[in-house]
């Protein structure tokens, strides 16, 4: 840390800071974080962030219930999650100190907005006394800001009425915070000039309110010192802030201009998938249709039909709505037809978690349907990752003619980072990986050319895709069992074996499509003792954790899986070559379990599911242990004792 | 798609070489046989034609038709059609389904698909029984109906299918029955002209498990006493001498009169194209099932725009909007900046 005095305040240096804007969900904290995130991203830092907020639209004000938080990790150098202790809260009203108060580490600051801590709203958030005069903040350096009072007082000039004005506090907040880490408050002042742009009293008031924030922060002697996080030095090129449910509609978007089809999305609302519905309703320039079906099954159902006639048909939604949308998918796997299905995955069973994270539904992906029904599963594993998955999804249900899940979640859907934009012209051509039929490809032994819908490519099993228009080639294809090569209707008991055994060997075959699994062993494959495996958006959870243990002079290796099913070619080989492998997941052990299925290996679980991601502490401490127990039995073959704390 | 000139075809054009397996003497084949034979003068090409069903004895339909077809899952056929029909309006699309599917697991898109005009034609076999599973009562059975599954008599109220469709502002609905080829076709060919949703009861018999269900109006000698014809712009009347007719009454219910009774200036002229469906929907409800004289023809024709259309409007006026899209401008269309 280095110092410098500006302006009667030192300036000091930070090479990170993790940062909880709280607050109750009228309080406008997601958009606070928002703002933030953006600005440090134009600053050039890395950053992580990790949105939070309760199912319900409004919850009773001023409860523990209702609070809605949004965390940034800020950083001058590569970071891989969202931190995990606040070093600053704010806390807009009592309960939010009461519900992120236990996340706090001793020494984290509190900015609080004293004018929130009456009886009334102390009761409602369920403190017996006021913590401010107990010892319960001892621990912590609390700062009280009149928010409420000084925003009103801010921004009578714009004449709005107080409990309009009131609403602007959060800007105050912003421009406070904005100030204490050395924010450029340009980006956030343009920005609401923009937003607000057609109505004159909230943009002056806001605009009032941020800037009373920051004045408030450099001229009240309050904060002893600011701070600056430096920008990282992220590889050269143009970047962007960028969600995992933005990112997967872009990459929509890409994959239909890519492979040349226009995209069809049937979809129903569902938290937390229908952004991908609403930014993907924006692109209708690009010939993208959307159709927001009266319910999952029409979607999915919709996007077939779509898929039948040519389209990249896509279909997003959630849990509940990938148990709807099941019996739709078997039909694509019997008709054979490219489909993606995107599951944005939240809590469950049953309406579970709306707004919290989960990776509980990759066995349902990879098993949930009635009949051997094998398809390919993908899981992206960050936000930027979304985009370059959902274009791979599409080339392999183009090329394959299958229906595709791209299992992504709750944490990655809302969680941002920024994103290196790639170059359109480095994108591949998905288009060259498929051709629609255009000719008969069959000679009956009367010599007459027909065409038979399930005579297939030799080599990717995949059957031909003739679209209705195109002369010559009419067909009827269904959910029942199909005749191989001729597609027509078939009960014939050997016929429906080898049907069956082809359908699972077009999938398997795909493995040999996708890229080998990445192993990071500095010390080369088996270098290590342990072998971290995970998927989808633990990644970087356990990225963080990995570098910290090595950096601690111990050896750990990882894993990251981006193909579920088929596996690539070379996990087998990687799991065997480690003495344990231990796979976190937010689940109770699913991809373990796949694991000592298909590779009759130990593979041991690291599991939570409270509705957040895995911090990198929580992995970090369990590499620790398994390290420990596996160094105790290298050392002592009889002592187990470590081992058995685990 | 280039070649525009429809070439001349006939039924054997129209049929695959699939064996046509329902039961012998079912009324499906007469619906069948309707169909065939009328495509050939529809000016429509074979290519450029897709059928599409849900699950039961009518949804086999597709693969009698050399035609594009897909045989989906139970009461999905109008939500997989719609994406169909959206994403190539160039296709003509026809959803064949039955009671069941269309009405019962299938409700839901049923309505929807209405509503939105989505431009297909719907013809929906209503033979009031569950045939592929071996009678059970269906949403259209007559309350107390004894069936496999209601062995002391259903106590279900029965949709009357017509109702329905105009409950949900169909753009075309009309009835026919399979005994009556000539009937069935010229409601076919008016609903295949019609620009939208079209929705067509066609009352079929099951000769297995519900036969002579509408034997009370369909035996030919009842059709003149039991079928009420719906023409365009001409007062509604029947009976072998046309004797009998349809008023409104004061409480707006359609009632049959005797014509002697209260002169031809009361009758109710039929006016298909009236955009209110509340006189249509009163026609309706003349009669509450097969049972009594039941009107038969087109209940209603409105034009409105159909749903695949309007999609298409959009799309063009995004591109004139904001012009083609450009996928790199897509992705810096956030707030960027550079790392040198």
């Amino acid at each position: 840390m280095t110092d410098t005095v500006t302006t009667g305040h030192k300036l000091k240096t930070l090479d990170r800071v993790v940062i909880r804007f709280a607050g109750d969900s009228g309080d406008g904290m997601q958009l606070t974080g928002d703002r933030f995130t953006t600005s440090s991203a134009i600053f050039g830092n890395d950053l992580s962030t990790l949105p939070d907020f309760p199912a319900e639209i409004r919850a009773p004000a001023g409860t523990v219930a209702g609070v809605s938080a949004f965390q940034v990790h800020i950083s001058d150098h590569d970071i891989f999650t969202p931190g995990d202790h606040p070093d600053v809260l704010v806390a807009m009203n009592p309960a939010a100190l009461k519900a992120h108060l236990a996340d706090l580490e001793a020494g984290a600051a509190i900015i609080l907005n004293s004018d929130a801590f009456d009886e009334r709203s102390l009761q409602k958030a369920g403190y017996a006394a006021d913590p401010r005069v107990d010892q319960s903040l001892d621990a912590f350096k609390v700062y009280e800001v009149p928010m409420t009072s000084l925003t009103l007082e801010a921004v009578k000039p714009s004449g709005t009425k107080a409990r309009d004005a009131e609403r602007s506090k959060n800007f105050f907040a912003l421009g406070l915070v904005s100030w204490m880490y050395s924010r450029p408050p340009e980006p956030t002042i343009e920005w609401v000039a923009k937003r607000f742009a057609g109505n004159d009293m909230v943009r002056e008031a806001n605009t009032l309110a941020f800037k009373a924030g920051w004045n408030f922060g450099e001229t009240a002697e309050v904060f002893e010192s600011s701070y600056e996080v430096k920008p990282a030095h992220l590889p050269a090129g143009t970047y962007t802030n960028i969600s995992g449910n933005t990112a997967l509609a872009w990459g929509l978007v890409a994959a239909g201009h890519l492979a040349k089809v226009p995209v069809f999305l049937g979809s129903y609302p569902i938290t937390p998938a229908s952004d991908v519905l609403h930014e993907l309703s924006k692109h209708k320039n690009f010939g993208v249709r959307t159709f927001q079906a009266e319910d999952e099954i029409a979607g999915v159902s919709a996007a077939l039909g779509a898929a039948y006639a040519g389209s990249l048909g896509v279909t997003t939604t959630s849990g509940p709505g990938l148990d709807l949308k099941s019996e739709t998918i078997g039909l694509a796997i019997s008709l054979e037809l490219p489909l993606l299905v995107i599951d944005i995955q939240r809590g469950g069973p049953s309406t579970g978690l709306p707004t919290k994270t989960e990776q509980a539904d990759l066995m349902h992906a990879i098993y949930g349907r009635h009949g051997e029904a094998p398809l390919p599963v993908l899981a992206p594993c960050t936000p930027g990752d979304c985009f370059y998955m959902a274009i791979e999804a599409a080339r392999i249900a183009l090329k394959y003619r299958t229906p595709v899940i791209l299992l992504s979640d709750g944490y990655l859907a809302n969680g941002a980072e920024p994103w290196l934009i790639p170059d359109v012209d480095d994108l591949p051509d998905i288009s060259a990986d498929f051709e629609f039929a255009t000719e008969p490809n069959k000679v009956m032994p009367d010599g007459s050319e027909t065409f038979w819908p399930y005579l297939r490519d030799p080599e990717t099993l995949a059957r031909p895709w003739a679209l209705p228009g195109t002369p010559g080639l009419m067909h009827r294809i269904g959910g029942l069992e199909k005749a191989d090569g001729s597609g027509n209707v078939s009960y014939d008991p050997v016929n429906h074996e080898l049907m069956v055994r082809l359908r699972a060997q077009k999938v398997a075959g795909i493995a040999n499509d996708v890229p080998l699994v990445e192993l990071d062993d500095p010390d080369g494959i088996g270098g290590a003792d342990l072998l971290l495996l995970g998927w989808g958006s633990t990644y970087g959870a356990i990225q963080a954790a990995s570098l910290a243990v090595r950096s601690t002079g111990r050896r750990v290796a990882s894993a990251h899986l981006r193909y579920l099913n088929p596996f690539p070619r070379n996990l087998g080989e990687i799991v065997r070559a480690y003495k344990r492998v231990l796979v976190p997941e937010v689940n109770l052990g699913q991809l373990s379990k796949l694991v000592r299925a298909e590779f009759l290996v130990d593979a041991m679980g690291l599991n939570k599911v409270d509705g957040l991601p895995f911090r990198r502490i929580d992995v970090q401490a369990a590499i620790v242990s398994h390290l420990d127990a596996l160094e105790s039995r290298n050392g002592n073959g009889a002592s187990r004792a470590a081992e058995e704390a685990l | 798609m280039t070649d525009t000139a429809v070439p001349v075809t006939t039924r054997k054009d129209w049929s695959s070489d699939q064996e046509v397996r329902w039961c012998p003497g079912c009324g499906d084949y007469s619906i069948l046989t309707a169909v065939q034979l009328m495509m050939p003068d529809l000016g429509a090409k074979r290519e450029d034609t897709v059928f599409v069903s849900g699950i039961g004895c009518s949804s086999r339909f597709p693969y009698y038709m050399n035609t594009y077809g897909i045989h989906s899952i139970h009461g999905r056929a109008p939500a997989l059609a719609t994406g169909l029909a959206v994403a190539r309006p160039d296709l003509h699309v026809w959803v064949i389904t039955g009671d069941g599917d269309a009405l019962s697991i299938g409700g839901n898109h049923l309505l929807h698909a209405l509503r939105r005009n989505v431009d297909f034609t719907i013809i929906l076999f209503n033979n009031q029984i569950y045939g592929l599973t071996k009678g059970q009562y269906s949403p259209t059975s007559e309350s107390g109906k004894v069936t496999k599954s209601t062995p002391f008599g259903s106590l279900d109220h029965p949709y009357n299918p017509v109702s329905l469709a105009l409950g949900a502002e169909a753009s075309f609905v009309a009835r026919t029955h399979d005994m009556d080829r000539k009937h069935m076709t010229e409601i076919f060919r008016r609903a295949y002209a019609h620009k939208g949703a079209s929705f067509v009861e066609v009352y079929q018999n099951c000769n297995v498990f519900n036969d002579g269900a509408f034997e009370t109006i369909l035996a030919k000698d009842n059709r003149p006493t039991m079928l009420v014809p719906l023409e365009h712009g001409k007062p509604v009347r029947f009976g072998p001498d046309l004797e009998k007719g349809v008023i409104i009454d004061s409480n707006g219910s359609a009632v049959i009169v005797e014509v002697s009774e209260v002169g031809e200036d009361r009758l109710l002229v039929h006016d298909e194209s009236r955009v209110d469906p509340s006189l249509a929907f009163a026609l309706s409800r003349l009669a509450n099932g097969p049972y009594s004289p039941t009107p038969v023809g087109v209940f209603r024709a409105v034009e409105r725009p159909d749903y695949g259309s309007l999609v298409q409007d959009q799309l063009v006026a995004a591109a004139a909007r904001k012009g083609p899209g450009d996928l790199t401008n897509l992705l810096h269309s956030g707030t960027t900046w550079t790392v040198e």
